[in-house]
């Protein structure tokens, strides 16, 4: 009995050994990849399970919904957290996290393995992956390309009475707008018409307050109206560019295409409430980043056929700029994994790895991919992708962006939504705070 | 049988420990008890709030760990109470904090005095009414949003029925005027039954044999109300209000949820502001200084309460 009660404990202490010992070689086999909560994220796993199968590592996720992704991920890099190893952050995160030594330099492991910068979507590699930037230190390679752009209701533009109504009244016909102008006159038209015995509304466009959702939006028309981050001859010059009188009339647009033409109660909208209102069928025009459009392009409600896709239109002297989005994939310092979370940027940065990234819905950055005589047709989106990717602009992506923005975005909505006090108050006001910061920061 | 084991343990205390206890006061015993606590009081209250008053005097940004924290003295003081943007949230939290403590008083009163006469269904209409504060806040915030929504809210869908006008007409948290009630008409739906609760302590708390007194005296059942009853339940009342100021001045989830501090800054509290100057900013030695200068106004306003409700309770 006695004999028999110490062998039971011997075998479960060995047992109890071997699942401590087996618990630590799991976790030194695994990768934590941290990124938003968003329909590419589930690509990405589904993506990696070629990683997984030929390195043996076990890839495991932390995803953020994109309103509390900034705050949550900050914050764990702020802190130096080992939560992440592999970090998809955001463009704008790029400054602060190579300055604070959050992120570790590509440089040299680009150089080894072979990986060159100049394959890749110059907009991209400025965006996601340089600071300080336009220098060839690298911080991330360019994973997920991104920009703001529109979709439309191709169904409803064809329609012929519509088609009709719309002649008679503008003198022109419904089609894809060629200036911001014309986009509006389109949002108008729509608004409040009944459709299928529905009332359907102008555009759906970004009016989020807390994150960056206001800003995103606004800056697409603020950049084809003539505004301008600061004096391109004189860094962190300010007055007169940011403030500039075609600055004030894209704010005023802004506002204009805000009350007339989005749903009601449109007021704290940002990529989810967006792409909620246009996929439930209740706006003509939706704003969003090209993300969204894979996931519209197979809606059973307005996928296939019935949607259209364009880049933003121009701004009243003919240019016309979009909002970089997308984010680069980063080794962070605190990471105990490091060659690990390396070799992970390895596998990710081959063309057929990356071939395959953008057939699942991911937007690859790689120009191999993009450049590929068949990526255009690939999708009804793919060409809006590529025109869009031309012509971005990216916020500021200094170690001090967030007060930046979040200055931005207070200015903006307190004018936009709000209706509080003139664009011109809103943009020096801007200039003021965008100052201060930078004051703060000894820029001057 | 409790001897021998309250012996047996005794022996079992290694004699050199039991020599050491042995010793002990009942004082020193006490302190041996509470010291655990004091300890992780110190750790987690006492040391945080030292340490963000000394950070309050400096220009420390917890994202940047490599930057020289420098004494700045007073600067972060003066930015604060020279910065009209918060004393316009300071406003929007005095508007949302009188509000929201006058209604819920007046509504929550009413219904313990109405709850406290007996009646059929009692019970049932109790539990009904405290339904809404065993909720969590961020879950009301987020399902008043979809009340509130101009085109399938139903509260938009009520006001329209009742006064003809189009749902979809008003945005109650879109609107700049609209928005600072919208926060107030959910809060005071939330957390009025918890006032009721107070009162209704208080309204049973009362001897029935005074009212039986005042019969005799022939008093109106209006004098009983203004003379009795308001008098003795003024304590349970101010008490009411001490909690819902001190919870309502720190204000921030459901508020978050339902407006974000939009439309533009209209609702945005010092608590939502605090929180964007501290973690989205990371202006943590600025935001150290406005936690202080929040900390000693509820502190010292509460003091000022509380000094006067202990007087009413000593009339």
């Amino acid at each position: 009995m006695e004999l028999r009660h110490f062998k039971s404990l011997a075998a479960s202490g060995a047992l109890l050994a071997a699942s401590v010992a087996n618990t630590g070689h799991a976790s030194a086999a695994e990768l934590t990849l941290c990124w938003a909560a968003w329909d590419p994220a589930n690509a990405l796993v589904e993506l990696s399970k070629d990683f997984e199968a030929k390195s043996g590592i076990k890839m495991r996720y932390e995803f953020v919904p994109w309103p509390n992704f900034a705050d949550r991920m900050l914050n764990e890099l702020n802190s130096g957290g080992k939560l992440c190893d592999l970090m998809i952050g955001d463009s704008q995160w790029i400054g602060g996290a190579a300055e604070n030594g959050q992120y570790v330099k590509l440089n040299d492991f680009f150089d080894k393995e072979g990986i060159k910068m100049s394959d890749f979507i110059p907009a991209t590699v400025v965006g996601y992956a340089e600071w300080p930037k336009n220098s060839p230190n690298y911080w991330a390679l360019p994973a997920f390309g991104d920009v703001v752009g529109w979709s439309y209701r191709k169904d409803w533009f064809a329609r012929p009475e519509l088609q009709a109504e719309f002649k008679s009244k503008y003198g022109r016909d419904l089609a894809v707008p060629k200036t911001f102008a014309e986009l509006k006159d389109i949002a108008e038209f729509f608004q409040k018409r009944e459709i299928d015995g529905k009332t359907v509304y102008g555009a759906a466009i970004y009016t989020e307050r807390g994150s960056e959702g206001i800003t995103m939006g606004a800056m697409d028309v603020l950049y084809s109206f003539g505004f301008e981050y600061q004096n391109p001859d004189k860094p962190y010059e300010l007055e007169g560019y940011v403030n500039s009188a075609k600055a004030v009339k894209g704010l005023e647009f802004y506002k204009a295409l805000y009350d007339c033409c989005t749903p009601p109660g449109h007021s704290d909208a940002y990529m989810s409430e967006d792409i909620d209102a246009y996929k439930s069928g209740q706006v003509a025009l939706h704003m969003n980043f090209a993300f969204t459009w894979p996931g519209i392009n197979a809606d059973a409600n307005v996928g296939g056929d019935k949607s259209g896709y364009f880049p933003n239109p121009a701004g009243p002297d003919g240019v016309a700029f979009a909002q970089l989005g997308g984010q680069g994939i980063s080794v962070v310092s605190a990471s105990e994994k490091q060659d690990d979370a390396l070799a992970y940027i390895k596998w990710f940065a081959q063309p057929e790895i990356q071939q395959k990234w953008w057939q699942m819905g991911g937007y690859s950055a790689l120009r191999k991919v993009v450049e590929d005589p068949g990526f255009a047709t690939s999708q009804p989106y793919a060409q809006t992708f590529l025109d869009s990717m031309a012509i971005v602009k990216d916020f500021w992506a200094e170690p001090s962006y967030a007060s930046l923005l979040q200055a931005t975005q207070k200015r903006f909505h307190d004018y936009v939504v709000a209706g509080q006090g003139s664009a011109q108050d809103a943009l020096d006001g801007l200039v003021k705070d965008w100052t201060q910061i930078f004051d703060d920061e000894g820029k001057y | 049988m409790l001897k021998s084991t309250v012996d047996r343990v005794a022996g079992a205390t290694p004699h050199a420990l039991a020599k050491r206890v042995r010793g002990l006061s009942d004082r020193s015993l006490a302190w041996l008890f509470v010291a655990p606590s004091i300890v992780l009081l110190l750790a987690v209250n006492i040391f945080p709030l030292i340490w963000t008053v000394r950070l309050s005097f400096t220009n420390f940004r917890v994202n940047r760990p490599n930057a020289e924290v420098q004494f700045i003295g007073l600067k972060n003081y003066l930015s604060i109470l020279s910065d009209k943007d918060i004393w316009l949230t300071m406003q929007a939290t005095a508007h949302f904090l009188i509000w929201t403590i006058v209604l819920q008083v007046l509504i929550g009163f009413s219904l313990a005095y109405l709850i406290n006469k007996k009646f059929r269904g009692n019970d049932l209409w109790t539990t009904i009414i405290v339904l809404p504060m065993m909720l969590s806040p961020a879950v009301v915030g987020n399902f008043w949003t979809f009340l509130y929504q101009p085109q399938i809210g139903l509260f938009n869908y009520a006001v329209g029925f009742l006064t003809g006008a189009d749902p979809s007409s008003f945005s109650m948290i879109g609107d700049v005027s609209l928005a600072p009630w919208a926060i107030i008409i959910v809060d005071t739906w939330m957390w009025t039954p918890f006032v009721m609760l107070i009162c209704l302590a208080g309204l049973r708390s009362i001897p029935s044999s005074i009212y039986e007194a005042a019969e005799c005296d022939r008093a109106s059942k209006w004098r009983q109300f203004w003379t009795i009853t308001i008098p003795l339940v003024l304590p349970f009342l101010m008490l009411a209000v001490l909690f819902r100021g001190i919870e309502n001045f720190k204000m921030f989830d459901l508020v978050v949820q339902l407006t974000g501090g939009g439309p533009g800054s209209i609702t945005e509290l010092t608590s939502i502001n605090l929180k964007r100057e501290a973690f989205e900013k990371w202006r943590t030695g600025y935001a150290s200084a406005y936690a202080v200068i929040l900390f000693v106004t509820v502190f010292g306003l509460a003091s000022i309460y509380v000094k006067a409700l202990n007087k009413v309770k000593q009339r």
